[in-house]
């Protein structure tokens, strides 16, 4: 199976490969080919010429530094992430995503970079990103910026990654009083997430103090679930507050954000969705269950 | 069309080629390299039919082009082997009845390889896990959990 026809670049640097996705009309970046190859194949995806970025030298490095934050290369591999103690310690939703994405030859050819600037619905690492309230370390021909989660995912295979932006890391904020988790329903085809959920919280161990709760896989767009978060901030450490929450999964997202498909309805991922979110809560906090 | 020169190693062989970048690392392998033992299966990543190692990680070989592995270490099941003298994981397929048909069987053998380089001793739940992206249409997952069994425990006693 053959993609259609397109030229090839190799970037030495991230300044030459801002260049030649400036130079060359629609020309997509590559890293892991994880994201785009399968939908090359498809026909969804046609870009007329490659950028590739895989061999950059350093985009890889997985470091927590002291301003209270770690940065994770773009192009560290979900492997890479799943077996760092720091992004364990400090981020432990994404590392839950990272072990909980695809199986191990996939985990060694896609990367966080790609991941998060292709948008896929599906994905596991949004849901993580989002709780965490990570961003992008971004750079274009207009310099640096950064792009906050909560901007970062604006449709299905959108994002405000811009054509001629490279995301260089992801940067997390730390919290040495957070717990944080992913949990993961599998699509039984595809492997990817029909439903998954990522939870951050700060307690005291008796009361909720914050509160943050993301949605991908079940949703066109992965989402924080504000409704969750609402009630869960400055409630007791208990089942009945889990339970309340969960309960309100859907309940401040619009009626057609659920995604539709042969192996769910949008009413059946819904449904999932409130388990999945009690779930997840319980993965994080020392309570029953 | 845009064609580029790559050279790639190959189980420790040197080899120089021209690709079009289109051309995914699999084709590259059988087609112009003549290393067919990773197979074509499902060509969208899910099979692992087309398990290759690549700067000692396991990859699928459908889900890459060639041209990205440029300067890349390569190695196919064909490398597993000694000389014509089966690796001790493949004698103990055999021995195991691990493989029916033998589709999946190269890219079972190098996810297996790489995941014994690393795990000594490691339950049939991590053997599991370990080959949770190959997919065998012969569905022999017992015989080839104990294939892997037998292979660490063999290994370990040789240590
Ligand atoms: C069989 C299979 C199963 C999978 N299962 C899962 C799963 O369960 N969960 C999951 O979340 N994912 C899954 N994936 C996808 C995941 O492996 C990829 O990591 C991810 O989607 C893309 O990463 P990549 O490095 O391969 O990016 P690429 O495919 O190289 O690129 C993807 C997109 O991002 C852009 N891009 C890449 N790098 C950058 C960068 N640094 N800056 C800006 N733009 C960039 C590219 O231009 C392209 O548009 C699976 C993939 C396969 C093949
Ligand atoms: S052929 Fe590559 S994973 Fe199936
Ligand atoms: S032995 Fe036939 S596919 Fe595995």
């Amino acid at each position: 199976m053959y993609t259609n026809d397109f030229d090839y670049y190799r970037a030495d640097s991230v300044g030459e490969a801002v260049e030649l996705l400036g130079d060359h009309d629609g020309a997509e970046l590559v890293a892991g080919a994880h994201g785009l190859l399968p939908r090359m194949k498809t026909g969804d995806e046609s870009p007329p010429a490659l950028v590739d970025i895989g061999q950059l030298n350093g985009l890889d490095a997985i470091e927590s530094s002291d301003g209270g934050s770690i940065s994770v290369g773009a192009l560290a591999t979900h492997a890479e992430i799943a077996d760092s103690e720091i992004v364990r310690e400090h981020a432990a939703a994404l590392a839950d995503a990272a072990s909980e994405l695809g199986d191990p030859p996939v985990r060694n050819g896609g990367t966080i970079g790609g991941n998060l600037a292709h948008g896929d619905p599906r994905s596991d690492p949004p849901a993580a990103l989002l709780a965490l309230e990570g961003s992008l370390e971004v750079r274009g021909s207009d310099g640096e910026r950064t792009i906050d989660a909560a901007e970062l995912f604006e449709g299905p295979f959108e994002t405000a990654v811009a054509d001629d932006e490279i995301v260089t890391a992801v940067r997390i904020p730390t919290d040495d009083d957070a717990v944080s988790g992913y949990r993961k329903r599998r699509d039984p085809l595809s492997g990817y997430a029909m439903v998954g959920v990522g939870v951050w919280l700060r307690t005291d161990d008796e009361t909720i103090e914050a509160a943050r709760v993301a949605v991908t896989g079940a949703t066109t767009t992965p989402a924080r679930l504000s409704g969750v978060e609402d009630e869960l901030e400055g409630s007791a450490v208990s089942e009945e507050t889990i339970t309340a929450a969960a309960a309100e999964a859907g309940t401040a997202l619009d009626a057609d954000a659920f995604v539709s498909d042969v192996q769910a309805s949008a009413e059946y991922r819904e449904h999932l969705l409130t388990i999945d979110t009690e779930r997840a809560l319980y993965d994080v906090l020392d309570v029953g269950q | 069309m845009s064609e580029h020169n790559i050279s790639v190693t190959v189980n420790g062989t040197h080899h120089e080629l021209t690709v079009e970048p289109r051309t995914l690392l699999v084709s590259a392998l059988r087609e112009e390299l003549g290393y067919t033992g990773a197979n074509v299966g499902c060509e969208t990543g899910r099979c692992g039919a087309c398990t290759v190692r690549v700067d000692g990680e396991t990859i699928k070989s459908c889900t890459r082009f060639a041209v990205q592995s440029d300067g890349a270490e390569i190695e196919t099941v064909e490398g597993l082997a000694d000389d014509g003298e089966l690796s001790t994981l493949q004698e103990q397929f055999q021995e195991n009845h691990g493989l029916q048909c033998g589709y999946c069987t190269p890219g079972m053998l190098m996810s297996a390889d790489t995941f014994l380089r690393e795990n000594e001793d490691p339950s049939r739940e991590e053997i599991r896990d370990a080959i949770e992206g190959n997919l065998c249409r012969c569905t022999g997952y017992h015989n080839i959990v104990d294939a892997i069994e037998a292979t660490a425990d063999q290994l370990g006693e040789q240590r």
